[in-house]
């Protein structure tokens, strides 16, 4: 009998340190912060972190509509740098956020939104001819279409994302493949290598956690 | 204990032969499938699929047998020239264009070639460079 009591405690110790050690996960923020000072519901004073956020912007979409950012109001969604006649990282890239894509497709808080540097070649109906023929249909997943110099500061000011020409690759551009998570304050809260699996897993997982950050 | 020698012994010699027996053709086949897996990865697999699946309707799959066996002699001008024409595969249509890799010498497209032509179900057996370089003379 006092075997098995001690059985038990020892076993409710075991099981209380590890619950009490499980922590809530939380992302991280990215870019640039400053501290403000901010009034709280009471009227208080006290000091805040500011974090980057991404600006209004405003494109061209695959169905040529214009589009703003007021698209992701009450989202959480996920950006990318892309062309359509890339033909080395934006396959694998979209072939993997395809599958995040399915992942989340009832899910309306969630969105996706793909921007192409090909300023020249990228106009809507090609956009609209590529997506569909990835196989995204509808709103959820937006292919935008803006000028070259709208387009490249976005990516690098504010997603964090290198874009550029360069007559000596491939298919004349380069850019970074990163998957960019924005919240719905719009401020970055990851940023994923599109073209390893690893990290498009590590993806799918924060996605949840980050939609959770607002269930409270 | 003399038995179990000789037995020992009997089943030994019966191994070696069939492993010498293999011949050179299998020696090279396993070769050519082991280096073309590599270039399949580093090349093509972003737009065919890690398992020949395709990309939509932006790549076509890999695992037509009918459309490779068909296409036997033009497969290596597909690999190093790239295609834009309609093609079709598993009955559907594909327009989109692929890429041309001038980077592969005659040798890199046989392995390839030979590697997408004996994985993902399909299974055309070896082919030579030396046949590769010779279809490749004759691209249009
Ligand atoms: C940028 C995407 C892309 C890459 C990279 C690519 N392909 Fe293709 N491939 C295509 C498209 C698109 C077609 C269809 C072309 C057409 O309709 O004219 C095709 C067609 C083919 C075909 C004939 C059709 C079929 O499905 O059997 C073969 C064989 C093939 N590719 C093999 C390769 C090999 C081997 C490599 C790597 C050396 C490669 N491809 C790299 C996009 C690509």
């Amino acid at each position: 009998m006092n075997k098995i009591t001690a059985y038990l405690a020892t076993s409710l110790l075991a099981i209380s340190i590890f619950t009490a050690c499980k922590q809530e996960r939380k992302l991280p923020f990215y870019g640039e912060r400053h501290a403000e000072t901010v009034k709280d519901a009471a009227g208080a004073e006290k000091i805040d972190t500011v974090y980057q956020t991404i600006p209004d912007w405003s494109f061209l979409n695959q169905d040529s509509v214009v589009t703003t950012n007021k698209a992701t109001d009450g989202k959480i969604y996920v950006a990318d740098f892309f062309f359509t006649s890339c033909t080395t990282i934006c396959p694998t890239m979209h072939r993997n956020l395809m599958t995040i894509y399915n992942d989340f497709k009832t899910n309306p808080d969630v969105m996706f939104v793909s921007h192409t540097i090909d300023f020249k070649y990228d106009k809507p109906h090609v956009l609209k001819k590529y997506a569909q023929k990835l196989g995204v249909d509808g709103p959820k997943w937006q292919f935008l279409y803006g000028t070259k110099d709208s387009v490249y500061t976005l990516a690098e000011k504010n997603y964090l994302v290198a874009v550029g020409e360069d007559s000596t690759a491939k298919d004349g551009y380069i850019h970074q493949g990163y998957l960019v998570l924005i919240d719905k304050d719009r401020r970055i809260r990851g940023a994923y290598d599109g073209t390893k699996e690893d990290q498009v897993e590590q993806l799918k997982k924060d996605i949840p956690v980050l939609l959770a950050e607002y269930k409270k | 204990m003399r038995n179990y020698i000789i037995n020992s012994i009997f089943f030994l010699s019966i191994i070696t032969i069939i492993v010498s027996c293999q011949n050179q053709e299998t020696i090279d086949l396993q070769n050519y499938m082991s280096n073309g897996k590599d270039i399949y990865k580093a090349k093509c697999q972003n737009c065919h699929g890690e398992n020949g699946e395709g990309l939509g309707q932006l790549a076509p799959p890999l695992t037509d047998s009918v459309f490779l066996k068909a296409n036997k002699t033009r497969l290596a001008c597909f690999i190093k020239n790239g295609a834009n024409e309609t093609l079709v595969i598993h009955g559907k249509e594909y327009k989109e264009k692929m890429p041309a890799f001038p980077e592969l010498a005659d040798i890199d497209v046989a392995q390839v070639m030979v590697f997408v032509t004996n994985s993902f179900g399909n299974k055309q057996g070896f082919v030579p460079y030396t046949k590769v370089s010779k279809d490749l003379q004759n691209c249009k």
